[in-house]
């Protein structure tokens, strides 16, 4: 192949109205996070957390089930409102806004992978990508190229029309990746990516997510109870019971 | 009397009746499509634990349709009489068809929408919601997509019970194909024309089946 693994930066935004006062891509961190707590009835799921993530770094969320790992992913992501606490993205408190102005905020400024991907079953693979730019205002026709230039640099060519329950779960997370980051999130938000994987296939797909991400200097969250997934990440913080037990910088 | 079938003097009112019963069962689907669609989806996402959840709407919208849809349509017709005539200005005739056969096709189909966006996966949703699509985007570009085949499938099983429906409403005047029958076949002993009106509607429903079918296997594999 005589193409380089390119990252598409620019988005086709060209129909859609300004964003919320668009947080500039400036230097320093891309999302904090002070003091985060969130309670569901009597469990405490987060009590006092803080995260600090830059542009093109990546962080892995690991500990055991209940231990508010996913509550605070969704709680960065904004699908969740803390108790108590901040959230900014690039220096925007972004953690309080109203409903409809987190869905615009996930809709712009954030990407997301699942476990099982979560892609529509009946949209081949290329429309699936496509599809958060589309709901961003861009056209089929641009939306639809710029998904074929990330299944190219992902190593999907000629996949795509193939539908999701066609394609093996190390390339259908390779399509939710694609998928995640072809609005140019400023972070990317990935829970177990690898969760329905075999080791060396999330070997492969961490590999691609951590790469991309890094490539496109978006900041990346990866939820995991794997130690080994977490090793692909340059920061990793280890949760018990709602609080960070332990911070480390891998690379 | 003359026991020989007189086809010069049937076949145009057979095929009055078949036009009579194509276009009640055109006008009836078309209202019972587009409300059953709107109906269907209401009461799915007002559902407890969906996106629009709305205990209230959920509650009147369902009760609706449950109360609707057990009466014999026999009985529904003459039933709705009073809103046929406010609707329509009359209760007999091929017009006065109409609400009844939209009503009951209406709520038919809006369980049919409902059942086979509960089968969905609701992960898909979700995933949709937290990237950030809004209510409306989440309806058109998620669940009428994922559950296009099935909802064609829907709405071809809908279109043959409408079918059956418009040969009731005979009874009220409406003309078609099952009042062709009764009236020029069975109450004149004349088993033949019966008979040939059966096949014809026999080879209408095929027809509409291998449409149907056709169809939604172009959606499930596009």
């Amino acid at each position: 192949m005589d193409h380089a693994p390119i990252t598409p930066t620019t988005t086709p935004r060209s129909t859609t109205p300004p964003p919320v006062s668009a947080p500039p891509a400036t230097a320093g961190p891309a999302m904090t996070a002070r003091g985060l707590a969130k309670r569901f009835g009597t469990t405490t799921a987060l009590a006092g957390v803080d995260v600090d993530l830059d542009g093109g770094r990546s962080l892995a969320v690991m500990g055991p089930s209940g231990s508010g790992k996913s509550t605070l992913l969704h709680c960065l992501a904004g699908i969740l409102v803390p108790d108590a606490g901040t959230v900014t993205l690039r220096g925007r408190e972004v953690g309080t806004l109203g409903e409809r102005e987190r869905s615009l905020l996930r809709r712009r400024h954030y990407g997301f992978v699942f476990q099982f991907g979560q892609l529509l079953s009946e949209l081949p693979a290329i429309e699936n990508i496509a599809l958060p730019s589309m709901l961003l205002g861009a056209n089929r026709r641009q939306a639809t190229e710029l998904a074929a230039q990330w299944m190219h640099s992902l190593g999907l060519a000629g996949m795509e029309q193939r539908r999701p329950g066609e394609l093996s779960g190390g390339q259908a997370q390779r399509v939710a990746v694609a998928r995640a980051l072809i609005t140019g999130p400023a972070v990317v938000f990935a829970d177990e990516p690898t969760g329905a994987l075999d080791q060396a296939t999330g070997a492969e797909v961490m590999r691609v997510l951590t790469e991309t991400t890094r490539a496109a200097g978006a900041a990346l969250v990866v939820v995991t109870h794997d130690a080994t997934v977490a090793g692909w990440c340059d920061e990793s913080i280890e949760m018990r019971d709602g609080t960070v037990v332990d911070r480390g910088v891998l690379r | 009397m003359n026991n020989e079938t007189d086809w010069d003097y049937l076949v145009p009112l057979l095929q009055k009746a078949f036009g009579e019963t194509l276009w009640m069962v055109s006008i009836s689907l078309l209202i019972a499509g587009v409300a059953g669609l709107a109906l269907g989806l209401a009461v799915y996402v007002t559902r407890r634990g969906n996106f629009l959840e709305n205990r209230i709407v959920f509650t009147v919208l369902n009760l609706l349709i449950n109360t609707i849809r057990p009466i014999p349509f026999i009985i529904f017709v003459f039933a709705v009489g009073p809103l046929t005539m406010a609707l329509v200005g009359r209760t007999i005739g091929i017009e006065a068809a109409i609400p009844p056969m939209a009503i009951m096709a209406a709520v038919a189909f809006a369980r049919l929408v409902e059942q086979n966006l509960v089968a969905l996966d609701p992960g898909v949703v979700e995933a949709a919601r937290a990237m950030g699509a809004s209510r409306w985007r989440i309806v058109w570009s998620v669940l009428i997509p994922e559950a296009l085949g099935p909802l064609i499938l829907a709405f071809t099983f809908l279109t043959i019970a409408v079918i059956d429906m418009s040969a009731v409403v005979g009874m009220i005047g409406a003309g078609g194909l099952g009042d062709f029958a009764i009236r020029h076949g069975y109450q004149r002993f004349n088993w033949e024309v019966v008979w040939a009106t059966v096949a014809i509607i026999i080879v209408l429903v095929q027809l509409v089946q291998v449409l149907g079918n056709a169809l939604a296997r172009k959606a499930l594999r596009r």
